[in-house]
Order: C-alpha cells, then sequence, then structure tokens
C-alpha cells in the first residue's frame, strides 16, 4: 500500500485530517502471507530426534545457570522468566536428608524430621508467594515458588559445612563458626531473594513483602544451627 | 438502505453537554453493586455494621450496607475477594502496630486506626512471628539455664513449634469468633452503639498480640520476677487494648454480662501469657552456692567373680 500521503489527501472523505501531514520518508511496508506450516514439524522433528543426553544436558545447564544467578545475585530476569522447579526439590531434598540425624533422647524433643522441614520449606514458599500475590505483587505464582527456592542454596551450602565442622568437634569454637558461616549464608539468601522479588512489589509495601521472606530464612537458619548430631 | 455516513463510526458528547442540549432525556447511571445478600453465607461477609447513633440511628440502615457493600463486593470464591483483606501499606501497618503498643486512654483502637479497613496481614504474620519467637527464646533459655550441668545435652526441641503454632493460632482465631458470636447474640437482645464485625475482632487480637513478641525475648532471661514483672506489664498494654475496645461494645448491655465479658476476655489473654510462660519456658533455678553434697568418689569396687 502506498504511503498516506497528508496534504493531497484532504477533502470530504477526512475533514478532520486535512491538516495532518506525515513525513514523506517513512516506509510502510511489510508483506501479507500466511506462513506454511511447514517449519513447525522440522522442529519437533529434531528435539524428537536427538540424543537423550542433549535434552538432559540443556535443563541441567538451565539448572546450574540459575544456581550461578543466586551466588551472584544480579538483576538479571533469567531466574524469573524460564521458572523450573527441579533446583528447589534437589536444595530441599537434600537440607532435609541433612538435618537428619539429630540427636533425640525421646523423639519428641530432636531435631526436624524428613517431613517437616519438606512441609516447611514448601509450605512456607507457598504461603509467602500467597502473601506477595494478595498485597498487589505482579509476580506469577510459579517464579516466585522457583525464586524463593534456589535461593535456599546459600543455606544448603551452610549446612553442609557446619556438617564438616562437627564432625571435628562440638565445643564453643565449633559453635562460633557455625554460628558465623549460618549468618552469613542467611543474609545471602535474604538479599539475593529480595533481589529478584523486590521489583515486583508495589512500592508502598516492599517492607510488608519483604518481611516474611526474613522469617522463613530465619526459621531454616535456625533449624540449620541447632542441628547437634548424635 | 444505508448510507455511508451511517457506517461512519460517530462520537458522542459527553454526557453533561448531551444532557444540557436535552434536559429532559432519561438517564440511567450504572454504579458498583451495593447489594449484599441479606442472608450470610459466609461468616466472613460484614452484616450490617453501626455507626455512633448520631450518624444514622437504626440497625440495618441502608447507608451501612451500602458502605459495606462497596467495600468488599467481589464474591468469596474469588482471589480479589481476599485480596481487599490486604489492602494496608506498610506505614498503615507500622501504625496499627505503634497502636497496639501505646494505648491511648480513651481512644478505641478499631476506631482510631482499622477504620472500616482490616487487614489480615497483620494477625496472620503477627502470630507466625510470635509462634517462632516463643519456640526459639524458651529452645534458648533453657539452653542458658542448663548450660553448666554435665548432664545436659542441647536438644532443639521442634515439637514445640507445632504445639506453639496451634495454640497461637487457635487463640487468635477462635477467640475473637466465640467473642463475635457472643456479641452478635446480646446484639439481638439490646441495642448496642457500637459493634464491630468478625475481622475486625480478628484484627484487634492480632494487633494486640504483637507486645509479646518483645516480651518472650526477654523472658530469655532467667530470672522470675523479671519475667513475672514482664507478663504483668504485656498483660496490661494489650489487656488494655482490648478493654478499650469492646467496653463500648457491651457497656449498654446489663451491667454484670458487660463486666463478666471483659473479664472472660483478660482472663483467656492472660492464661494465654502464663501458660506460653509455664510450657516453654523451664523454671530458672534460683542462684544457690554449689550444693554441698559429700564427695563420692564415683568409684566402686568391682569384685570379679573367678
Amino acid at each position: 500500500m502506498a504511503a498516506a500521503e497528508g496534504s493531497g489527501a484532504g477533502g470530504s472523505l477526512f475533514p478532520g485530517l486535512a491538516d495532518v501531514s506525515i513525513s514523506q520518508d517513512i516506509p510502510v511496508e511489510g508483506e501479507i502471507t500466511v506462513p506454511v506450516g511447514s517449519h513447525s514439524p522440522d522442529e519437533d522433528y529434531s528435539t524428537l530426534d536427538e540424543p537423550v543426553k542433549d535434552t538432559i544436558m540443556r535443563d541441567l545447564k538451565a539448572v546450574g545457570k540459575k544456581f550461578v544467578h543466586v551466588m551472584y545475585p544480579r538483576k538479571s530476569s533469567a531466574l524469573l522468566r524460564d521458572w523450573d522447579l527441579w533446583g528447589p526439590l534437589v536444595l530441599c531434598v537434600s537440607l532435609a536428608l541433612m538435618l537428619q540425624g539429630g540427636s533425640a533422647d525421646s523423639k519428641d524433643d530432636g531435631g526436624p524430621q524428613f517431613a517437616e522441614v519438606f512441609v516447611i520449606i514448601w509450605f512456607g514458599a507457598v504461603v509467602i508467594t500467597l502473601n506477595s500475590k494478595l498485597l498487589g505483587g505482579t509476580i506469577s505464582f510459579f517464579q516466585s515458588l522457583c525464586v524463593l527456592g534456589y535461593c535456599v542454596m546459600p543455606l544448603t551450602v551452610a549446612m553442609l559445612v557446619c556438617r564438616l565442622v562437627l564432625l571435628a568437634g562440638a565445643g564453643t569454637v565449633s559453635f562460633i563458626i557455625r554460628l558465623i558461616v549460618v549468618g552469613a549464608m542467611f543474609a545471602w539468601s535474604t538479599l539475593a531473594s529480595t533481589a529478584f522479588l523486590a521489583d515486583s512489589q508495589p512500592p508502598n509495601r516492599k517492607a510488608l513483602v519483604v518481611y516474611p521472606i526474613f522469617l522463613f530464612y530465619f526459621v531454616i537458619s535456625w533449624m540449620i544451627l541447632t542441628f547437634t548430631p548424635q | 438502505m444505508a448510507t455511508a455516513d451511517d457506517l461512519k463510526f460517530q462520537e458522542f458528547d459527553d454526557a453533561a453537554n448531551l444532557l444540557a442540549a436535552n434536559p429532559d432525556a432519561t438517564t440511567i447511571s450504572i454504579d458498583e453493586p451495593v447489594e449484599i445478600p441479606k442472608n450470610q453465607h459466609s461468616h466472613r461477609q460484614e452484616p450490617g455494621r453501626e455507626e455512633d447513633d448520631e450518624l444514622l440511628g437504626t440497625d440495618d440502615s441502608d447507608k451501612t450496607e451500602l458502605l459495606a457493600g462497596q467495600k468488599k463486593s467481589a464474591p468469596f470464591w474469588t482471589f480479589d475477594y481476599y485480596q481487599t483483606f490486604f489492602d494496608v501499606d506498610t506505614y498503615q501497618v507500622l501504625d496499627r502496630i505503634k497502636g497496639s503498643v501505646f494505648p491511648v486512654p480513651g481512644k478505641n483502637f478499631v476506631r482510631l486506626y482499622i477504620r472500616s479497613n482490616p487487614d489480615l496481614y497483620g494477625p496472620f504474620w503477627i502470630c507466625a512471628t510470635l509462634v517462632f519467637t516463643i519456640a526459639v527464646s524458651g529452645n534458648l533459655s533453657n539452653f542458658f539455664i542448663h548450660l553448666g550441668k554435665p548432664t545436659y545435652r542441647y536438644v532443639p526441641e521442634f515439637r514445640k513449634v507445632s504445639i506453639a503454632a496451634t495454640t497461637i493460632y487457635a487463640y487468635a482465631w477462635l477467640v475473637p469468633l466465640a467473642l463475635w458470636g457472643f456479641l452478635m447474640w446480646r446484639n439481638s437482645k439490646v441495642m448496642n452503639i457500637v459493634s464491630y464485625s468478625f475481622l475486625e475482632i480478628v484484627c484487634v487480637y492480632g494487633y494486640s498480640l504483637f507486645i509479646y513478641i518483645p516480651t518472650a525475648i526477654l523472658w530469655i532471661i532467667p530470672q522470675k520476677v523479671v519475667r513475672w514483672v514482664l507478663v504483668v506489664f504485656s498483660l496490661c498494654v494489650s489487656g488494655s487494648v482490648l478493654v478499650m475496645t469492646f467496653w463500648p461494645a457491651v457497656r449498654d448491655d446489663n451491667r454484670r454480662i458487660a463486666v463478666a465479658t471483659v473479664a472472660t476476655v483478660l482472663l483467656l489473654h492472660a492464661l494465654l501469657a502464663v501458660g506460653c510462660l509455664a510450657y516453654f519456658f523451664d523454671a530458672p533455678e534460683l542462684d544457690i552456692p554449689a550444693p554441698i553434697i559429700p564427695a563420692h568418689n564415683g568409684t566402686t569396687v568391682i569384685t570379679k567373680s573367678h
């Protein structure tokens, strides 16, 4: 179609537009064609036929990239856009497994059991996500779960370090080391998740959204710090 | 046959101009839905609320229905309905917390701070914080009390978290439910000037529990006197918030019932505080000098049998 020529097109049909002028160097062009459906079968064909190793490696690379994002939290949207829950599942299960074997004279007094840790992490993440959505956040449900789950990673590392330190002994020095490590990782987790989640919250309610995240990671840190082996 | 003019999009003048041109034309205005069904199927929807009688005289006046309806008009199965309970900003939550910690004598917490915008954020997260604070402080205080003893092994006592959670959430939701039911029942018998919706009562209870959070942290100090002073102090503060809220709602009633209601509210509150102190915090040992026990060597003579 030809470019609209303002001054020439005035007339009885468009009286109001008579004095609109459009510069002549904006080309209007394109094509009106219906895309032939010959591309899609090719793509399906290619992922269906690729070696299984490629499929798995692609997902593993995505998970690994997210771990790196958590370690160096910059404001990138990769974590948010392509959410997945593999990472949080792996972290949660490994954390719950490492918290096993806590001391117990009677069953009632010991540390959290596997199911308790699992439920606390997932139920806590769901409650925080619901809270931020109810307060008017624009992030989607699973994206928020993804971020909260991935940001448990520093605390899982802290748990690993604590178990190693406890192998060496359980005195005051080891407690101080564990306290420092867990404290630092707790701060890291909270800051990382806040960095990812803060932008999607309405501005006067940021503190209301951040506080439950702080409480969540505090509870997990407390469980890690009070772990005493048998 | 339609002419070219009929098929063109036509701009309409705005309503004021059209009405000025033709004052007799019929007009329809569409406002937000204002009706709430009289039969409440969910206890969360607001019953007819009453303001002070200088504003409106009677029960169930249309205006209160209107005011209440405009606020929460979404049906209760939609997400938007619950979003109306979280319509608070940070400074509002902080103001409400401040109001519960520094109660102004004579000022009603609900009237002053909540003002027909009850929120569920405060009660829910204050209760969650209180649960974990009590569990963690109890654990810490027991650790410090039993620290020197040779037979003591530290245990995290994780079960107590679930017990604390059940207790505190049950208190913060069931007691307001009972109180609301009781006030509604009295309302039907005696005309009361002031009445509260269920959510406002939940709000007051939730925010009044805030003072227990620093109290629980200070309960770590293993001195009996300090702990009991803290109990009394926090009971006074949060109790006064509750009393100043509920006294206007029952004062027109039979004297004995009014006093009994307020006394029960305070008693349950005190029971919560004392119960938490007794269950989660072990009694601190009295500061006595090292007990004088005849020193056993601990060695025993083992006779071998051969």
